[in-house]
């Protein structure tokens, strides 16, 4: 029976990491060919673990959906990178990004593991500059950085709009580089089933090949899953179409516990919804807001006149705008955290202030700066993202202010880890988007790179090592074992299960009528009504989903319906999942707003005294989860409510 | 709008495609190309036909998985735009829009409009990366960058290897992809230990895997959805030249 065991090194805070590597225990070279690790996820986390662990001799399989590693998802991230360098000499250090962290988390994130991840940024840095990616420099041939929310300093590095783009290539280009040399073997096409246990640790997995459809066994010395966030639990979000919680779902069923589902984060600056056929929702950099300010019309009647078309945004006067982030957060202002600026926007716009054609909207202007610094300056920082405004919106940007509003984007919660990263199922590992390590209840922004870089660079190659050394005796085991031929063959079950259905409706209208429920029940502001009327409705769905849903073509193919239709089986018990413990916690924190438990002034109310702890829950049978509980020990860092004005 | 699509379909790699055609009615011009071919699958679906199967994940033009040759062009009409970011108001109503996978033989056809580009993998593992392991690098600021190289640098690594280059290509010529990367590494003071190699590496595999030659028509920079230009063609043909002669 697992039990929660955080694992946290003893000693000083700023010594764990270091005793912690000083005292692991080691593989001899001849002993790492003989151990195998499968790799789940070509992003960040899991790209930059393959390729660092295949340069340390051992045998790596690494599996993607997409049809080539550098596809993952982590390239859509655009701002940046954060790192305590302190180059611009404002006062940055590695306690503060550690202490900027836990607090833009609400004090809901771990304490040490957050420490780590300060301590490794700067490393993380020197390694992707040694691989060539080209971040932005100064004149003189240093790197330059800028600020983003949730700090007073600017340790945020980046590569114009794309630096997630520059930073996964250096990963994939590394990871390339160990395919050649053979230590790393690549299954692009491939998308992990199960998970399979022998004698209860990990020591596999199942997976499809999506163009045959055949299912696939494969053996490893230990599984690290990096496959991401589930933020497509929306339906619409910010994340590509194929992001999905499956991997980490069936390891869920398997006995590795989830972590703080409910923490799911809201991202301000996104495209506004504007058609029923929309497929995703894109967004637009949190960088945007160094140099554009949000505002909204002061008078109602201006936001109805523009809401009908018939007043512009450069028509209302100055006087008549209102910065209400400005106004309402003078010490941080447009830079406030992202659930802040999310639950601020809704606010607005929920009290009919809101523009644009559904209402729900409000801009982002540049002309103050365009003023300021000129069309160049702003061109130089945000060209792609102003480009990419103008295609999808059909509006020139450097003239109207942009129209935004929040959408879901990132999930803070995943799979529950120990220090090492560790799940409750022994051997099999979490790392990135997809455990719900160091964020808390809220991610500041250019964190999400640096958390899925320390992960799998500079964590991981030495946790999975200090655990296989304890395995140099286990000899590869045959995939015939009844432990896999037993796995298949659930899987092999489920799948046919899902065919035989041949109902009336397609998955995406299943997926939609999901994403609603969750917007409008378990999104940005939620109730105890709202959460119970989810998990109501969520369970209709599930029932109708498997009685009446429609996949065409045939098991043993190519068939992305058929994909499609096994991710959203598992999106609907997640989503169940996520309202049982957003349920749960009977108080406000970070990007987990209850309605119940609010200030005067309609910010987040924390209740330290009940819920100072992370929430890892344990499935126990279909809708049936048992709560586990890891309080958060604060010794450094003292608690307080978070505030920004 | 009103539209009449010829879409390619072809059952596998084996099978012999064909065009087939489609209408479709009540696209709004705000839909983007990709949410158009949704709405037409979510049509077959209801039909109990099979819906197309085309290549697509990040649907905001980084991941480069979209790959659709639209009206003779890749990534269709629009400038500097995947077919992810394209939308119908590029069109107009009652026109007929033809829909075909990339062609090129490096570029197998997987199904219907989806491809097989593992080929831009494998050259990538030829050299494309500078040979560092995890650990050990130095101070980033001890490597400075002149801010021109960086920006050049940046343009090159730009690229999202969708392959457009090659499918705009009477040749079907990889040079604007791969020398792309050699470009962003011959640019930075980091990558020129291993310059020589990695330029003679990747051309020779991309000769290889069945590329073809550039014949300077420039129709890949044309086409480029990220606009890599073709002076990185010029950048790598005197990097393999000097390797070879020097």
């Amino acid at each position: 029976m697992a039990e929660l065991n955080s694992k946290i090194p003893k000693g000083s805070l700023t010594s764990k990491w270091t005793h912690y590597k000083d005292h692991q225990n080691l593989v001899n070279p001849s002993n790492k060919r003989k151990l195998d690790i499968i790799i789940v996820g070509t992003g960040l986390a899991g790209s930059a673990a393959a390729a660092s662990l295949g340069e340390m001799g051992f045998n790596v399989k690494i599996f993607c959906y997409q049809d080539s590693p550098r596809r993952a998802h982590s390239i859509a991230a655009q701002g940046g990178i954060n790192a305590a360098k302190n180059y611009p000499n404002d006062g940055d250090s590695i306690y503060r990004l550690f202490y900027d962290t836990i607090k833009g988390g609400d004090y809901r994130a771990r304490e040490a593991n957050v420490y780590r991840l300060a301590e490794v940024s700067n490393t993380i840095i020197d390694q992707c500059v040694a691989q060539g990616v080209p971040f932005a420099r100064e004149y003189g041939g240093s790197l330059e950085n800028r600020s983003f929310g949730g700090a007073q300093v600017s340790r945020t590095f980046y590569a114009r709009g794309q630096t997630g783009q520059q930073l996964l290539l250096g990963s994939y280009s590394a990871l390339s580089r160990q395919i050649k040399l053979g230590t790393v073997k690549l299954y692009d096409r491939h998308e992990m089933m199960d998970v399979v246990l022998v004698d209860g640790k990990a020591r596999g997995i199942i997976a499809r090949d999506l163009i045959t459809g055949k299912l696939e066994r494969h053996f490893g010395h230990a599984v690290v899953v990096a496959t991401g966030g589930y933020g497509n639990v929306f339906y619409l979000s910010t994340n590509a179409m194929g992001s999905n919680t499956s991997a980490i779902w069936q390891m869920f069923k398997k006995g590795a516990w989830f972590g703080n589902p409910c923490f799911t984060q809201i991202h301000p600056t996104c495209i506004p919804v504007h058609g029923d056929f929309q497929s995703k929702l894109t967004l637009m950099s949190e960088s945007l807001r160094n140099d554009g300010r949000i505002w909204v019309p002061k008078r109602k009647e201006d936001a109805e006149a523009h809401r009908h078309g018939k007043l512009k945004a450069n028509d209302i006067a100055e006087e008549n705008r209102d910065y209400f982030l400005e106004r309402r957060y003078p010490a941080f202002g447009n830079l406030v955290p992202r659930d802040v600026a999310s639950r601020a926007a809704k606010e607005r716009c929920d009290a009919g202030f809101g523009v644009g054609e559904t209402g729900l909207a409000v801009f982002l202007d540049f002309k103050e700066s365009i003023g300021r610094l000129g069309k160049q300056v702003i061109e130089d920082r945000y060209g792609n993202l102003f480009q990419m405004y103008e295609k999808i919106v059909d509006e020139n940007p450097y003239i109207n202010p942009m129209m935004i509003y929040p959408a879901a984007h990132y999930t803070m919660g995943g799979t529950w880890v120990d220090y090492e990263l560790q799940t409750t199922v022994t051997g099999l590992f979490a790392a990135g988007e997809a455990n719900f390590s160091d964020h808390g209840a809220n991610r500041l922004g250019a964190s999400a790179l640096m958390q899925g870089l320390a992960d799998g660079y500079f964590v991981l190659p030495y946790t999975v090592q200090n655990y296989l050394a304890g395995e140099i005796r286990v000899a590869r085991m045959s995939t015939d074992k009844a432990e896999f031929a037993e796995a298949e063959k659930a899987v092999q079950t489920r799948l046919e299960k899902l065919m035989a259905i041949k109902g009336t409706r397609s998955v995406d209208q299943f997926h939609k009528e999901l994403g609603k429920i969750m917007w409008e029940y378990v999104g940005m502001a939620r109730n105890e009504a709202g959460l119970k009327k989810a998990i109501e409705l969520i369970r209709k769905l599930r029932v109708e989903f498997w009685k009446d849903v429609k996949i065409p073509g045939a098991l043993n193919e190519l068939n992305p319906e058929l994909e499609k239709a096994n991710r959203v089986a598992d999106f609907m018990e997640l989503g169940e999942l996520m309202a049982h413990d957003a349920l749960n916690r009977n108080e406000s924190c970070g990007g987990h707003f209850r309605e119940e438990y609010q200030t005067e002034e309609g910010e987040c109310k924390r209740n330290d005294d009940d819920y100072k702890y992370v929430a890892a829950w344990e499935y126990i049978s279909d809708g049936q989860f048992k709560l586990h509980k890891e309080d958060l020990v604060y010794e450094e860092i003292e608690v307080k409510q978070r505030v920004y004005k | 709008m009103k539209l009449t699509l010829k879409i390619w379909r072809q059952k596998d790699a084996k099978s012999t495609g064909k065009f087939v055609t489609y209408s479709i009615d009540n696209i709004s011009p705000n839909c983007s190309f990709l949410e158009m071919l949704d709405i037409l699958n979510e049509q077959l679906i209801a039909k109990n036909e099979e819906p197309v199967v085309f290549d697509h994940d990040c649907r905001e033009g980084i991941c480069g998985m979209c790959s659709l040759y639209i009206n003779g062009r890749p990534h269709g009409p629009d400038d500097a735009v995947t077919a992810c970011q394209l939308h119908m108001r590029k069109f107009k109503d009652g026109d007929t829009i033809v829909i075909e996978p990339w062609r090129a033989k490096p570029f197998p056809v997987i199904k219907d409009l989806m491809v097989d580009r593992s080929a831009f993998d494998k050259i990538i593992q030829e050299g494309g990366y500078i040979s560092v392991n995890t650990g050990g690098a130095a101070e980033a600021n001890n490597i400075l960058v002149g801010k021109e190289n960086s920006e050049l640098a940046m343009d090159a690594a730009s690229c999202i290897g969708c392959g457009a280059c090659v499918a705009a290509c009477k040749n079907a010529s990889a040079m604007l992809f791969v020398s792309a990367k050699v470009s962003q590494f011959a640019l930075l003071p980091q990558g020129q230990i291993e310059a020589k190699q990695r330029v003679m590496r990747m051309v020779k595999k991309m000769d290889e895997l069945g590329f073809g030659n550039c014949t300077n028509t420039y129709a890949c920079e044309a086409e480029c959805p990220k606009l890599i230009s073709r002076s990185n063609i010029a950048r790598m043909n005197r990097e393999f030249m000097c390797a070879k002669v020097i």
